[in-house]
């Protein structure tokens, strides 16, 4: 594979990181902001294999490994705090976690 | 142009259209699916990159466990309204968003121009250089198990947290108030959980 294809890599990564963070920025509802938080993290995740590719060494896919424990670990969390808000208000968006405020 | 060529030519076509539906999509659902199609996009992307496991676990975690249970919580909220993507709640909040977006793709993709492949530095191989083919599920599994061994016992503790997160976050709210005294065994008759089918029975 050529150094070129692997840099065109690291642009997607960047693009798609970008949309996620953009989709972060401007939706409201919850589950959708965590798939927006889903797709920045896959966009890293695509960065650090590349990189591992360019620098010839495998702790760019062993960080990975790692980035997806937390990705789950985040997921579980985040679900589990928008079950909770919508409990106390059915379709609530991304303001309306104040409710949560102990 | 190389099988590499094509393969990432089509991924990124997926990718960066599901990116765009996960965001732009009305229907919370429509944008679940725009994601999985993104994630299989991205395992392949994998695949071309000789990360096999990687591409497996992917698959396996993110469209398998991930989107599933966003889905899941989706079905269990109800979803049948649409979002409204109209109406902004801050004035100019979209334009700003769109313009620190750009201004990262814009970086990045500076970067990458001007160094070329120079831009990525650092020393090659430090902890074990990349094997092909089958063997990278061994090296994988071997290293995960030996120079990180530390930092998967850490990723057991943080999935404990989050396991004990999540029960307490997903307690009913009335469970705050102190439980009653239990009362005496004997007296099942008026169990207070059949009352309401006894009185809807009337």
């Amino acid at each position: 594979m050529t150094d070129n294809l692997l840099l065109f890599h690291l642009g997607l990564g960047a693009i798609l990181f970008a949309i996620g963070g953009v989709g972060l920025l401007i939706r409201r509802n919850p589950l959708v902001m965590v798939m927006c938080v889903e797709l920045m993290l896959n966009a890293v995740n695509l960065t650090f294999v590349t990189f591992g590719r360019m620098l010839n060494d495998i702790s760019g896919q062993v960080i990975v490994f790692f980035v997806l424990v937390v990705a789950a670990a985040e997921v579980v969390v985040g679900l589990g705090l928008i079950v909770a808000l919508s409990r106390r208000k059915p379709g609530a968006n991304a303001d309306d976690l104040r409710l949560l405020r102990g | 142009m190389t099988v590499h060529s094509v393969v990432f030519a089509a991924c990124a076509v997926i990718v960066i259209f599901g990116g765009l539906g996960v965001v732009l999509s009305r229907n919370p659902v429509h944008s679940a699916l725009n994601l999985v199609a993104t994630l299989f996009a991205i395992a392949v992307l994998f695949l071309n990159l000789d990360a096999q496991l990687l591409a497996a676990v992917q698959v396996i975690v993110y469209t398998g466990a991930i989107v599933v249970l966003i889905l899941f919580v989706m079905m269990l909220l109800g979803v049948e309204t649409e979002d409204d993507l109209e109406t902004e709640p801050l004035v100019t909040q979209r334009i700003f968003a769109v313009l620190v977006g750009v201004a990262l793709v814009g970086a990045v993709l500076a970067v990458l121009i001007i160094g070329g492949a120079s831009a990525v530095t650092g020393m090659h191989s430090v902890t074990q250089a990349l094997q092909s083919g089958t063997n990278n599920v061994k090296q994988l599994g071997r290293e995960l198990f030996t120079t990180y061994v530390f930092p998967l016992e850490v990723t057991a503790g943080l999935l404990t947290v989050a396991v004990v997160g999540a029960v307490v976050l997903s307690r009913r709210p009335k469970d705050v108030q102190p439980i009653p005294e239990p009362e005496s065994m004997t007296d099942q008759g008026d169990d207070p959980l059949t009352a309401p089918t006894e009185e809807g029975a009337h």
